[in-house]
């Protein structure tokens, strides 16, 4: 075996990507080789850190140095003052807004001292195309003791004991849903994994199978075994290359070291894996619509019962299960369910995985224990808004969620509290959202996607959504009247009640719940014509301060509606008839004198 | 046209599609698949290679038509040389997407959806790439422009002739 005094883990998720991480690890390996250093430091492509925003990110050990924003040229400097000289290069490394002092270590960051690594604990420790490295941080040991060691119903039970709930939006015991596919007779069985991760702002499932998919396999081949299933297929989004990459090389190293395929560690259990691709439709993380999809269809939900449990795929009894119920599901087995029920609240045990977007300071991947605070996590691990903005609202759920305000920031976080509080846990995007952001506009956001992903099955959803959208289209138009409040909570409800899936059921939600909240922002654009946050376009109109104007024409000049006159020197005046509200003037007025109001 | 069975000069196309076929298999449930692969290689799905996989797999028509048009990632018209894809996920409209759209529509003249007249760009919109983090973002061919401003626009458009 060979051993490296220095490790280099570089962050090759998608993020990282984008931002020329495959370009620094290139120049990393070349400054290495220059200088004669290849058999002494070792360049690791690892999964997602999690710290999205601060990226390319990477990390040195044994002495754990985080250096962020980190670009392809400064490799040059990295190998030849830290991995050289031994000290870390100082501007590469990650300084806390309010702290002028650099911190040096990972585990001191703020971003990652709250956070506890259970679904996500091989992301950005391993080489996620190596399946060794993943064997080395005991994988695979899991299986073995289950095929080896346990009966199906014991491994069952254990699920069953840990209290693990389904991560991927509804929140369904697991060891349940397990325990009806084991008692189902059949010739054949089958295990699936949902990765059509299709809620915009959340990119949790992606990491993991960009960071360990062997953690995923793994899992699938336990479920397997529990319920008596020889076959796996994993659906995922063409939309994500690099999981889908990682996971066929998964597969295939699997294979070759035996732990898929026939009579795996010498026992009569068979189990093997294939890959599905979704082709864009996000009804098709509802199970049933996934389930048609997997067999070549139109990806078109169906009443349930029978479940899946049942009658599945290819009317076989199937369990699905997301990426991070998976995730979990190998380290319940290692280290028991005791340990994975300890953390937690009372009815939501373990961690829970929230992908952290929009208007905050550290976008990114985190796992936090579940009754973790809204507060803890925009203001500790999210280091806050930017800007100095205020907060607004949360959205959790995508789609099918609500909102949560700043009353919501103090309530422990877990399935049962969302639900109380007008969301849902969903798969884990978490959207937060400051003063500038228009709740009428981000409700009519989200229907506007339901409405376009509505599979067309269903008159409640595929009708109803679409007089919604009509309706919110109107008001942030300001043509909006006061019955459309009514009329839009009574389309909400029926929907609600009356559509056949999640999708359908689920699509009022971010309507109804910005309506509870923020009733006030519908009432200004329906009575007063006025977005307060500044966003509608039809509502705003937009003025030049005569005491900020020098009078020099440049405006004028640029505007496409010839809206704008003057004398030059003396200042000018926007017709409000001819204005289309572009806002050309004002990002080009150079003495800050246009506003909008 | 006069039926071309079996006569030697096969379409080229469908030489490609009975390859894809061979490795997938002709089973109904590989057919998503083996559109994404066709679509791969050919860059869209007219009427008359549906037709052939069609036959190919021993299923209706209507079918394969059916699963076209239902999922977003088939496209039944030619694209352009460049295709722009403007992420439209949460994170990155709540950040200004949808001007940077807007923008792209005013340059480009065309609306989202529509490909320029000289064939050099297809404009569309995805649903979250999950490179939030960079918000907003969008893809050209592959490639990942991030953390956007509706000046960066003309710049990224003059890099793809």
């Amino acid at each position: 075996m060979e051993f490296y005094r220095t490790h280099v883990l570089v962050c090759a998720g998608t993020g990282c990507t984008s931002m020329d991480s495959r370009l620094l690890r290139q120049n990393l390996y070349e400054e290495i080789i220059k200088r004669g250093l290849e058999k002494e430091v070792k360049v690791i492509e690892t999964g997602c850190f999690g710290f999205c925003n601060l990226g390319p990110v990477m990390v040195v050990y044994p002495e754990g140095t985080f250096y962020c924003q980190v670009k392809p040229q400064d490799a040059a400097q990295i190998v030849e003052e830290h991995f050289i000289k031994g000290r870390p290069v100082e501007r590469l490394l990650y300084q806390h807004e309010k702290d002028t002092a650099n911190v040096v270590e990972m585990e001191n960051i703020e971003f990652f001292k709250h956070q506890k690594r259970v679904a996500l604990q091989n992301c950005g420790l391993i080489d996620p195309e190596n399946i060794e490295e993943y064997i080395a941080q005991d994988g695979y040991f899991a299986l073995a003791h289950c095929v080896k060691d346990l009966t199906p119903m014991e491994v069952i039970d254990i699920i069953k004991k840990s209290g693990l709930r389904g991560r991927g939006g509804g929140g369904f015991p697991t060891g349940t849903k397990w325990e009806f596919a084991y008692k189902s007779q059949a010739d054949q069985k089958y295990v699936v994994c949902n990765a059509d991760e299709g809620d915009p702002g959340a990119f949790m499932d992606r990491s993991v199978l960009e960071g360990d998919p062997h953690g995923v396999l793994e899992a699938m081949a336990i479920a397997g075994y529990a319920i008596g299933a020889s076959k796996g297929f994993i659906y995922v989004r063409a939309e994500y290359p690099i999981a889908v990459e990682r996971l066929k090389i998964a597969i295939r190293q699997a294979r070759e070291y035996g732990l898929l395929g026939d009579n795996i560690f010498g026992t009569d259990f068979c189990f093997d894996i294939d890959i599905r691709l979704g082709a864009g439709a996000f009804v098709c993380g509802e199970e049933t619509a996934l389930l048609a999809s997997t067999e070549g269809r139109r990806g078109e939900p169906r009443p349930r019962p029978p479940f899946p449990a049942v009658k599945g795929l290819f009317d076989k009894p199937t369990i699905i299960n997301n990426v991070e119920t998976f995730a979990n599901v190998t380290k319940i087995i290692r280290n028991g369910w005791e340990w994975f029920a300890s953390m937690g609240t009372e009815k939501s045990k373990g961690t829970k995985v929230f992908a952290l977007a929009g208007k905050i300071n550290n976008i990114g991947l985190i796992e936090i224990p579940m009754g973790t605070t809204l507060r803890t996590i925009i203001y500790d691990i999210g280091g806050g808004i930017p800007k100095g903005k205020k907060f607004k609202a949360a959205q959790t759920g995508g789609p099918s969620g609500g909102c949560l305000t700043e009353t919501h920031l103090d309530i422990p976080i877990d399935y049962d509290n969302l639900i109380a509080a007008g969301s849902m846990m969903g798969s884990g995007g978490l959207i937060v959202m400051d003063e500038d952001n228009c709740m009428v506009d981000i409700a009519r956001f989200f229907l506007e996607f339901t409405q376009e992903e509505s599979c067309g099955k269903c008159p409640p959803c595929r009708i109803g959504t679409k007089r919604m959208l009509e309706i919110l289209d109107r008001i942030t138009t300001g043509k909006g009247t006061p019955e459309d409040l009514d009329n839009l909570e009574v389309l909400a409800n029926t929907i609600k009640s009356s559509s056949l899936c999640a999708l359908g059921q689920t699509s009022p939600n971010p309507v109804l719940s910005t309506i509870k909240h923020f009733r006030k922002e519908y009432e200004a654009h329906i009575y007063d014509k006025k977005c307060p946050a500044h966003v509608c376009q039809a509502l705003l109109s937009y003025k030049i301060d005569p005491l900020k104007c020098k009078g020099c024409s440049l405006c004028a000049r640029n505007c496409p509606a010839e809206a704008i006159t003057g004398k030059i020197k003396e200042p000018f005046i926007i017709s409000q008839d001819k204005c289309i509200k572009c806002g050309d003037c004002m990002t080009r007025c150079k003495f800050g004198a246009i506003s909008k109001e | 046209m006069s039926c071309q069975c079996g006569s030697a000069s096969k379409d080229e196309r469908f030489v490609k599609i009975d390859q894809i076929l061979d490795q997938n298999g002709r089973d109904e449930s590989f057919l998503i698949q083996n559109l994404e692969q066709i679509q791969h290689i050919l860059g869209y799905l007219p009427e008359d290679v549906q037709a052939y996989l069609a036959e190919a797999m021993g299923i209706p028509l209507s079918k394969v038509y059916g699963v076209v048009t239902f999922y977003s990632l088939f496209t039944t018209e030619p694209i352009g040389k460049h295709k722009i894809s403007i992420c439209l996920g949460t994170a990155c409209y709540v950040k200004g997407a949808g001007e940077i759209l807007a923008e792209f529509e005013k340059q480009l003249k065309i609306k989202v959806g529509e490909t320029t007249p000289d064939g050099r760009f297809t404009l569309t919109a995805c649903r979250c790439l999950g490179a939030c983090g960079l918000a907003p973002v969008l893809n050209v061919n592959g490639k990942v422009f991030g953390r956007l401003t509706t000046d960066d626009i003309a710049g990224i458009l003059a890099q793809f002739e």
